[in-house]
């Protein structure tokens, strides 16, 4: 056989490949959803209401829909088909009609020729309200006498989890008590749509930027009371989502302002709006109870999970099982009994968001391991080992953990990597708690160091059919690959040229439009479309592959199954066989569609038993923090991470999503919480919602821990998730550990620390 | 609506003396950001951008004079970086280098929020604001210029053109508390200015009450007990006092940024800690 030595490194798997969409976002050129504009354009927006709760009792539209300009005003009444939505109860009005149940809820939506126009449109109706006391506490929710603020009631879902011995006792206990505040996505790129009615107005077409195009369509078809494919999705470019665009935002909005004025209608949502627009991280209250034996070891758990879903059932339930099948951490448990509650009040509802669920119980059970390993006189890493998880362990759930699971790996390669040097008297400033506010001086800093691990399942639970479909075409040396994976900024772009080069041998990969015109590839949550989406394109390209060295064989005389791919040419394995995809491929044209589905999963019994997930993937955190400790200001230093990835299929876009996690964990750490007050959202902006910018972003150093997943269709797992799950219990329990202030709540304030 | 772009400071003062409901637009930094929240609805705006007048500096024996309308950049590490310390640190909190290009200490005093940044400064250092009409040219104390939230001793038709206050040898510093490292919006901030030669300190505190609150009384009470001539160090005690007595003049609230407990103490904790800075 002949060697080849290529002059150049191919943009294959495992390679830093740049993404095809990086240049024109680095540049600004790249089109986000809200930079579309169309001929003969209207633009859209939303009236919402101010009240928490309150009861409509009229609505005028008289005087709005006068003003010069305005082409439409619809209300609850205009919306022809279903008259709520929602991912997984029916649940949440179109437009709020009888009563609205959290502030900023959608009560009208108006089209006309100027956003400013709408604005005065919106302000010229009269909506008379009979305002409600608001139901905010989550204890009021479930007591059973309070009145239900929406027909389907106050809870959305209890679910209990009996596993092992319920009587089952340790040497010790060891309780705690932690509270997680409500995150927001906040990503950048904000809610934009824009609909093109078909000119006989019995269908239309959406551009928007969402999580899921085909679940939006489904919801969309629905509201509009019209045929699936008569909805048709295509994807905006979207910046950024972390679960704030799988509901339904102004997607049935734009539709509808399309069909009715039979123009092309924009919608797009301020910041302000955007905090009342999207669903946000379920703010949540956990009481944990661990028997443990005297060497550390855990014999059981007990304990409770409320979360507060808001108004709206959006994804709570899901949120709420994701939270109580994690509550154990990855570590070994036989025995739990444990009760969680998602419950529906007056605040703004709550969803999908980066860890879904997982976050909160993270947050709650590496509270617990630090507790513990205090209470046997351990160190939280000798903790941590002494009861890390390994492949074959049975979760609380009774299903077992039956893939790769290297937690303790992840755990001592973590602890390998070097800590980083203690801030000096010549130490910047920026480098200072406080930066530059130069509140801060050597002598009143404190250094902490804490610890975070977690497990967090992949891709969609509890018997949910979830699929993904590709299709890939081989033509003159080209693939195009077609998929409706939605990229949200993840890279799942450049991840698919780089299956197709490293499957076809080809060097140039077209992506074709996302949109609604394949099937669905579920959504991009849950850590699921490389998985998904990547084994979709995987599986497609094999098959062209197929048929490519089918046509070679036959065209030569041979055995397809002797053919293969070395770099960009077909080899013969048995014969001298050698030609360039290229031009083998020159004037055929093959077409393969595959669909990837992962292995099938179980509802919980009323137990909180079976097998209700796909996969897992693990993660150790250690942070290093600087406080100053009299005025309660922390410095995040340092956080050295090791994960599980299974393989890294991109190194780069590996390490984006690894220090991004980390960023959002820190966020939720030390800073990003919406102040909601008996109803009421106070900061719905980026001058009070603090976000980390770079100047509050650690130095991350990363190792992958490589252990391929045989049951994963790359041997990858999804990475973007674990990130942000437990740096966020990492850096509180190295603010502990730095001031000695038992802090059970996250974010921490200045005041949680020195007051 | 009307946009003027006067060319230089009489024609900027007749345009608002026959405008008297126009605003004036300086760096836009606030402006901008209350049209965008409907805060606001824009009737005339004057631009001053091109009233060379504003942007000028001068110094004269001991006193300085900084135009209203010179970017924070300048006083961070520009042109003017050198003519009081705090300033330049006080600068340098404000905002992102975006809105430090742009801002300008004018607008931070025509908002005259409780939270702007070179407020403490300007009322420790006892800086006196000249305010430029049609009828003429009035100078004012910051302390009689800053009347409460949000409120200023500005007439409708008159521009802040220049502040003016004197060169101090000794210690001078600005420290400012914010849940993020950079960029934000102030919960507690302090001023101190130290000056040697009249024996005494001056602290000005931010963002702990309805305007900025010079606390004479705190004042008062450590040049009675020190000796301010030098900035030799003094005991933990005095200072222990001296934050104590800072935060008993501090007033205040409780909203979405901070606790008005938290604020108390942390503006004692900054006063400590800038008179431990002056003193050693
Ligand atoms: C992202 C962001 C971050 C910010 N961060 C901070 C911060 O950290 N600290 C802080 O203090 N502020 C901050 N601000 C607020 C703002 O930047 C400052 O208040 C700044 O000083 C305003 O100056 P300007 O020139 O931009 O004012 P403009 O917006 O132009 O004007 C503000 C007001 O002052 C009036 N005015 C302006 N110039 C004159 C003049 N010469 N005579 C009379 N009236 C005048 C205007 O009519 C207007 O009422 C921030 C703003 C933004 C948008």
């Amino acid at each position: 056989m002949t060697t080849r030595t290529t002059n150049k490194q191919r943009d294959v798997l495992g390679v830093s490949a740049l993404r095809p969409d990086g240049i024109a976002k680095t540049q600004g050129t790249f089109s986000f959803s809200s930079d579309y504009t169309a001929d003969n354009m209207l633009w859209g927006a939303t009236l919402r209401s101010p009240h928490p709760y309150a009861r409509i009792i009229s609505i005028d539209i008289s005087a709005a829909i006068k003003i010069d300009g305005v082409e439409t005003i619809l209300v609850s009444g205009d919306v022809p088909g279903k008259l709520t939505y929602g991912l997984i109860a029916s649940d949440q009005p179109v437009f709020a009609s009888d009563y609205v149940r959290y502030m900023g809820e959608p009560i009208a939506a108006v089209a006309a020729d100027h956003p400013e126009t709408c604005r005065r449109a919106l302000d010229a109706i009269v909506v008379h309200y009979e305002v409600m006391a608001p139901l905010t506490s989550i204890e009021d929710a479930l007591n059973p006498n309070t009145p239900s603020i929406h027909p389907d009631g106050n809870v959305f879902r209890h679910q209990r989890i009996l596993h092992g011995d319920a009587n089952a006792t340790g040497d010790i206990i060891v309780e705690g008590e932690y509270e997680i505040g409500m995150q927001d996505q906040a990503f950048l790129g904000l809610e934009a749509a824009l609909a093109y009615p078909d000119s006989d107005g019995a269908g239309v077409e959406l551009v928007v930027a969402t999580q899921w195009l085909h679940e939006d369509q489904n919801q969309i078809a629905d509201c509009l009371a019209m045929p699936k494919e008569k909805v048709r999705l295509q994807l905006g470019g979207v910046g950024g989502a972390f679960g704030a665009r799988e509901d339904i935002s102004l997607q049935v909005h734009t539709c509808l302002l399309a069909l009715r004025t039979g123009r092309p209608v924009k919608m797009q949502y301020t910041r302000e709006e955007s905090f009342f627009g999207h669903v946000h991280r379920h703010p949540g209250v956990i009481a944990l109870k661990h028997h443990v034996t005297n060497e550390g070891r855990i014999v059981k758990i007990e304990g409770t999970m409320k979360l507060d879903g808001g108004a709206y059932a959006s994804t709570s339930s899901a949120v709420l099982i994701n939270g109580v099948t994690h509550i154990q951490g990855p570590y070994k448990c036989a025995n739990a009994v444990f009760d969680g509650y998602a419950v529906r009040t007056n605040n703004p509802p709550c969803g999908a968001m980066r860890g879904f669920g997982v976050v909160q119980a993270c947050f709650a059970h590496e509270g617990q391991m630090d507790k513990i390993a205090k209470a046997v006189g351990k160190s939280p890493v000798e903790v941590r080992l002494l009861n890390a998880m390994e492949k074959g362990d049975t979760l609380i759930t009774g299903q077992a953990v039956e893939s790769v699971a290297p937690v303790a790996r992840c755990i001592r390669e973590t602890d390998a990597l070097p800590m980083p040097e203690p801030l000096s008297h010549g130490s910047e400033i920026m480098e200072f708690p406080g930066g530059s506010g130069r509140t801060s001086e050597l002598h009143n800093i404190k250094r902490g160091i804490g610890w975070g691990v977690s497990i967090k399942n992949l891709m969609y639970s509890e018997g949910f059919d979830d699929s993904a479909e590709a299709r890939c075409t081989l033509a003159d040396g080209v693939a195009t690959i077609k998929f409706a994976t939605a990229e949200v900024g993840q890279g799942f772009v450049v991840l698919a040229q780089q299956i197709a080069r490293t499957v076809l041998g080809v060097d140039v990969v077209v992506l074709d439009r996302i949109d609604t015109e394949i099937g669905s590839a579920g959504s991009t949550s849950a850590s699921r479309q490389t998985w998904m989406s990547g084994g979709a394109v995987d599986g497609a390209c094999r098959l062209v592959r197929e048929r490519l060295f089918e046509h070679v064989a036959h065209t030569h005389g041979l055995d397809p199954l002797q053919l293969v791919i070395e770099d960009t040419d077909i080899v013969d394995t048995m014969g001298p066989l050698r030609v360039s995809v290229s031009e083998a491929s020159k004037g055929v044209k093959i077409v393969q569609t595959f669909l990837h589905q992962h292995r099938k999963t179980e509802e919980l019994d009323e137990n909180g038993q079976g097998n209700c997930h796909v996969a897992f993937a693990f993660v150790a955190h250690r942070a290093v923090v600087d406080v100053d400790v009299e005025l309660g200001l922390v410095k995040v230093v340092q956080i050295a991470t090791a994960q599980d990835v299974g393989r890294s299929l991109n190194p780069l876009a590996l390490l984006g999503q690894i220090e991004g996690g980390i960023a959002q964990g820190l966020g939720l750490a030390v800073m990003e919480e919406i102040i909601v007050q008996n109803g009421i959202v106070k900061n719905p902006s980026f001058t009070d919602y603090l976000l980390p910018t770079a100047l509050d972003a650690p130095d991350v150093l990363f190792i992958p821990i490589e252990e391929p997943d045989p049951q994963a269709p790359l041997g990858a797992k999804g990475v973007g998730e674990p990130p942000c799950i437990s740096v966020t219990p990492a850096i509180v329990a190295a603010i502990r550990d730095a001031t000695g202030v038992d802090l059970k709540r996250t974010p921490v304030r200045p005041q949680d620390i020195c007051l | 609506m009307s946009i003027f772009s006067p060319r230089s400071l009489p024609e900027a003062l007749e345009i608002a003396n026959n405008h008297p409901t126009a605003r004036l637009l300086a760096g836009g930094t606030d402006t901008m950001v209350e049209i965008n929240f409907r805060h606001y609805e824009p009737t005339d705006i004057i631009s001053l951008r091109h009233v060379r007048e504003l942007q000028t500096f001068e110094q004269t024996g001991e006193v300085y004079r900084v135009g209203s309308a010179i970017p924070y950049r300048e006083f961070e590490n520009g042109s003017y970086a050198h003519i009081s310390q705090a300033l330049s640190e006080a600068a340098r909190t404000v905002g992102s280098p975006q809105i430090r290009a742009a801002g300008t200490i004018g607008g931070n005093l025509g908002t005259c929020s409780p939270a702007g940044d070179t407020l403490p400064v300007l009322s420790a250092l006892d800086a006196q604001i000249e305010l430029a009409s049609v009828n003429g040219t009035r100078v004012l104390s910051i302390h009689d210029f800053m009347l409460g939230v949000k409120r200023n001793a500005r007439a409708s038709n008159e521009i802040i053109t220049a502040i003016n206050f004197s060169k101090i040898d000794g210690y001078q510093g600005y420290a400012k508390v914010g849940v993020r490292n950079a960029m934000v919006i102030s919960i507690a901030s302090a001023c101190l200015v130290h000056d040697p030669k009249n024996q005494r300190v001056a602290i000005a505190l931010g963002a702990v009450g309805p305007t900025i609150i010079r606390c004479r009384e705190s004042e008062a009470w450590l040049s009675d007990n020190t000796d301010l001539s030098t900035n030799s160090p003094i005991s933990a005690d005095i200072t222990n006092e001296f934050a104590r007595r800072v935060s008993a003049e501090a007033r205040p609230i409780t909203d979405h940024r901070s606790t008005a407990e938290y604020r108390k103490h942390a503006v004692g904790v900054l006063a400590q800690r800038l008179l431990k800075r002056a003193m050693q």
